[in-house]
């Protein structure tokens, strides 16, 4: 077993152990950090290992929780299934924006991924006898079990964040160890010699869109399940731009950083809001900083000074 | 109201929103043609803008007119220079890179909103226009004795919305006529072109990203303060900005300021005329549909030239 | 225009709650800690909007929340003990204010949840509040709590919905203003229930809805949504939210000109904006519906003197600090009337401490009349238990140069409508 499945392996296994160590706050907070995380690692995937910068995840998000919540709300679909229902429109979502928005590329390509989001925003609020609008809305506890656990309970829920959790980190984890993978990184390394190699790029691209979407809708879809709220604010661009930061904080390219990043920017905002109301000003100082003295985030940064093997 | 007069005024008010939309967008573009950055907080200097403006007319005090044009004075003047130092200070030290820039804007986005808060407060507050009077626009039909002319319900404008539109074509000559004719013009199209060569041939390049940035934040700072009379300075607006004029920009192909010019008005007017034709939030996501549609099918702009 | 500095114990920052605590000398994270010590503050969580678009609002809710804590402090406190107010942000974003409440519940240890205003993070709190068993009493007006959506612990006892207040208009727009009746309202959850609820209501008085005018949220410039007014319009019935509401009513202003048919508004376009600002001259002599008289009336009650005085508001309802810094009068007294339902439940209940919550719910599920007094200075009230929400008069006034004068009371029973819930079924 190599450092690198290692060190995974271990976060893990850390987390699972804190479950039963953790005071009832953080250990809500850490079951919705994972939750987020997922949503974190799905964007890594594009960004940090494919150099795809899109600002439009949010739509991902959106469709997972969205494709799960209206199931269950509105034709009554029971929870796998439903759950399931969300993440393949975040999957049918993913496709379809991969093969439109793939045509462009850098500025062009965060400008189009914004706005189909943007789009995706706008239709949940013209829909809004279906979505209820802005608002929207709250799933039962009694939805919200599943073969007799209830997931709306602290430990159940947490093991369920977990779940989700290790299987995202140790699925990119092997997808950024394979073939593949690699094929990624040189794509986000030097498109054209990947092209010159005679690598199929479109193809890898797109394949990393579809991925990147379908895991961000599960972490929509999650959120829905254990958190019980389905609402248009997640189809915001503020949630566009959360995984990005959470992913160059936490350093973009490296399996571990997306969780690290939104573990730290939980955190920073949580504890700077007891300390001041002008915490968004500590939030945007923090970030300033960051860029100037830790270019590539938290972990890519270990990974500059030593740590050469860090995935 | 009936079918002409209504486009009529949907033109009108979608030619106002255009001429805001142009200077914000083009300070968005300048940015981005010299110096190859995404500026995310090019809404806050708008907002900071419209900020400033209302604070300039409230410590002025005196007849709204002589306030005002203080305002547009000194507003865009005190922004252009609280970005030329934000660029000294963070985005000259991290060397301009792409991706840092954006991080670091985000940041500084956050750093203004928040700061704007604490000292402006969450209301949105009005600043009086200069002046403001109600021009009823006729319109005709044909009746049975020939073209008749008659002064449709609700179909005006007002002669400061007119003075929008004109501040803003003016505005736009201008920097045409500096960018085209003036020596700066000159340093600042060979930045553009080549950053290396113009080191070369003593070009100090720093400085002109300071100054180009300054710039750049004073356009959106303009536009908006030429808007808060008719809209409200808001510590949230900047963002509907930002979207837009990143929209134009790129529709418009990035660097090209006629492109911007066009695609401006064209976003502007389009706005306004689809609302006249469908419900006002399925035309909103329609015109957001097309504007990616088109990116998707003609990814380097209306006016941008093929990437090589 | 900085936060207000006030007194220690009920100032709602965490430093606050830091000093409280050092005074008391008890340790924050003390689990199943038993409440016995008179001096023990009962703890509240105020969800508060200081950032994000509910700032504006939040702003007043905050200056209202301590001013009633205050006045509730200075007569005692709630069962001999001080209200202590532990106020945490929540950015007006539902996911934020899940965090909040879990803040509130596991590490502030508050007895209650209070002060939300916003409709999407009442309800993306909501399912965290009846999970944590922490008693969430709400302030907006949404129709969420009535309609059944949320769950046993979540309770609008401060102000009557916005159906009922819909509802409640009809009558009154049919009688005075006319019968065919163009709605112009934000194109979101919240004007969508003005849409559906004064739709019927006009309907059962022999009016009707002759258009129907959704403005997309963020819109900026709204003159191109005035042509779809018919021509037939006899009234129009506008509300609308957000900042950008004086430029709504400045541009239906400059639209109508000389020649406008009545106008009927919720004051909700107008909220915290001074009705003297230039541009608004046009509104003088349309109606308003206000939640409660924003400009002192002749007939003033001793009550909502008082309360004006204890909040700082003067007697054209804005802070007597800055005149220009106008109130938001018509919702913001719901703040100062559920913390006194909270003080009443809590006595009710004999609330010693967390293990009370249920009994707290219960108490105030058994509460029904709420006559007009200083804890309620907005008027009396009607509390439906099985519904959890409250029922109260609603004002409608004309605009008099530059004020409003208030010209019709509607009774309580013009707002009531069929329960649509019960919530006192659902286990606690």
């Amino acid at each position: 077993m190599s450092r690198a499945v290692g060190l995974h392996l271990g976060v893990i296994a850390a987390l699972l152990a804190l479950q039963f160590v953790l005071p009832a706050y953080h250990h809500g907070v850490l079951a919705r950090v994972m939750v987020m995380a997922v949503f974190a690692m799905g964007y890594n995937v594009m960004f940090g290992y494919t150099g795809l910068l899109s600002l439009g995840h949010a739509m991902f998000f959106a469709a997972g929780m969205y494709g799960m919540g209206l199931a269950m709300k509105q034709w009554d679909v029971p929870l796998v299934p439903a759950f399931l229902l969300g993440i393949a429109a975040a999957f049918l979502l993913a496709l379809v924006v991969g093969v439109l928005a793939l045509r462009t590329a850098g500025v062009a390509f965060m400008i189009v991924t914004l706005m189909f989001s943007q789009s995706l925003f706008l239709a949940i609020l013209h829909f809004g006898a279906i979505t209820r609008g802005d608002e929207g809305f709250a799933l039962a506890r009694s939805l919200r079990q599943v073969a007799g656990l209830d997931l709306a309970a602290p430990a159940t829920r947490y093991f369920a964040a977990w779940g989700l959790f290790s299987v995202v980190l140790l699925g990119t984890l092997a997808l950024v160890r394979s073939r593949r993978g690699r094929v990624l990184v040189a794509i986000r390394e030097n498109e054209e010699r990947t092209r010159m190699l005679g690598y199929d790029v479109w193809r890898h691209k797109l394949m990393a869109v579809v991925v990147s979407g379908t895991i961000c809708g599960a972490a929509g879809a999650a959120y829905g399940v254990l958190f019980g709220y389905v609402g248009a604010s997640f189809s915001q661009v503020p949630y566009s731009i959360f995984p990005l930061l959470w992913v160059l904080l936490g350093g973009a390219g490296t399996v571990i950083g997306p969780f690290v990043g939104t573990l730290f920017m939980f955190y920073l905002i949580d504890l700077s809001s007891g300390l001041t109301d002008a915490y968004m000003l500590v939030v945007g100082v923090a970030l300033v900083l960051l860029t100037l003295f830790l270019p590539r985030g938290l972990m890519g940064s270990l990974r500059d000074r030593g740590m050469k093997w860090l995935p | 109201m009936d079918f002409g007069p209504h486009l009529l005024l949907a033109m009108l008010e979608g030619l106002v929103q255009a001429s805001v939309l142009t200077l914000t967008a083009l300070g968005l573009s300048l940015v981005f043609g010299v110096m190859r950055v995404v500026n995310v907080a090019h809404g806050e200097f708008f907002m900071l803008g419209a900020v400033l403006a209302w604070w300039i007319t409230f410590l002025v005090g005196g007849p709204p007119a002589l306030a005002f044009i203080v305002a547009l004075l000194v507003a865009p003047l005190l922004v252009g220079t609280i970005a030329a130092a934000a660029d000294w200070l963070v985005l000259r030290r991290i060397d301009y890179d792409p991706e840092r820039t954006i991080v670091a804007t985000i940041g500084l986005l956050y750093i203004i909103q928040q700061l704007t808060l604490m000292s402006y407060g969450p209301d949105a507050r009005p600043v009086a226009p200069p002046f403001n009077t109600r021009l009823a626009l006729p319109w005709f039909e044909f009746g049975s004795g020939g073209v008749q002319i008659y002064w449709p319900w609700g179909l005006s404008i007002t002669s400061y919305k007119l003075f929008v539109i004109f501040a803003a074509l003016l505005t736009g000559l201008a920097l045409w006529a500096v960018m085209a004719r003036s020596r700066l013009g000159l340093i600042l199209r060979a930045t553009q072109q080549d950053r290396e060569t113009a080191q070369a041939f003593g070009v100090p390049v720093e400085r002109v990203y300071a100054l180009v940035f300054g710039l750049g934040a004073a356009l959106a700072a303009l536009g908006a303060t030429l808007v808060v009379p008719i809209q409200q300075a808001h510590y949230l607006m900047g963002g509907d900005p930002l979207l837009l004029s990143f929209i134009v920009v790129i529709i418009g192909g990035l660097g090209s300021l006629r492109g911007t010019v066009v695609a401006a008005i064209l976003i502007g007017m389009s706005d306004g005329i689809i609302s006249v034709f469908f419900s006002p939030t399925l035309a909103k996501m329609l015109a957001t549909l097309l504007v990616a549609m088109v990116l998707v099918f003609r990814p380097q702009g209306l006016f941008g030239s093929k990437p090589a | 225009m900085a936060q207000q500095k006030t007194d220690g114990l009920i100032a709602p920052t965490r430093r606050a709650v830091l000093k409280g605590v050092a005074a008391t000398g008890l340790a924050t994270a003390m689990p199943g800690h038993l409440y016995g010590a008179t001096d023990e503050p009962i703890r509240v969580g105020f969800q508060v909007h200081r950032t994000g678009i509910g700032a504006s609002y939040g702003r007043w809710y905050d200056r209202t929340t301590t001013a009633a804590a205050r006045v509730i402090n200075e007569a005692g406190g709630i069962n001999g003990r001080p209200l202590e107010i532990i106020a945490e942000d929540d950015g007006t974003d539902p996911k934020r204010g899940a965090e909040v409440l879990e803040k509130f519940a596991n590490q502030h240890n508050c007895d209650i949840a209070y002060g939300t205003l916003f409709s999407h993070v009442v309800i993306g709190s909501a399912p965290r509040a009846a999970e944590l068993k922490l008693p969430y009493f709400v302030v907006s007006e949404g129709h969420h709590v009535a309609s059944g959506m949320l769950n046993r612990y979540t309770l609008q006892p401060g102000i009557t919905d916005v159906k009922s207040q819909v509802q409640a208009m009809a009558p009154f727009v049919a009688a005075n203003l006319g019968k065919k009746v163009t709605m112009i309202y934000p194109d979101f959850a919240f004007g969508h229930n003005h849409r559906d609820f004064f739709g019927d209501a006009i309907e059962k008085e022999g009016g009707q809805v002759v258009a129907k005018i959704a403005i997309p949220p963020t819109e900026t410039s709204f003159t191109r949504y005035f042509p779809q007014i018919p021509r037939e319009t006899e009234v129009i019935y506008h509300v609308m939210v957000g900042p950008a509401v004086l430029t709504f009513v400045k541009e239906m202003g400059e639209f109508f000109g000389p020649s406008s048919p009545e106008i009927f508004g919720f004051i909700d376009s107008l909220e915290a904006v001074d009705l003297a600002t230039p541009g608004l001259e046009f509104l003088d002599g349309s109606f308003f519906w206000e939640g409660h008289p924003r400009y002192a009336q002749p007939d003033q009650t001793e009550y909502d003197k008082f309360y004006r005085e204890q909040v700082g508001v003067d007697e054209n309802g804005a802070s007597v600090d800055d005149p220009r810094d106008v109130s938001t009068y018509s919702h913001m007294f719901a703040c100062w009337e559920t913390l006194h339902v909270i003080k009443d439940g809590m006595e009710a209940a004999g609330y010693k401490g967390p293990q009370d919550r249920a009994a707290l719910i219960e108490a105030v599920e058994a509460m029904t009349d709420m006559p007009e007094s200083r804890a309620h200075p907005q008027g009396p009230k009607i509390f439906n238990g099985k519904t959890h929400q409250v029922f109260g008069v609603q004002y409608i006034s004309q605009v008099n140069g530059g004020r409003l004068d208030v010209k019709h009371v509607t009774s309580i029973e013009d707002g009531l409508y069929p329960d649509e819930v019960d919530y006192t079924t659902q286990p606690l």
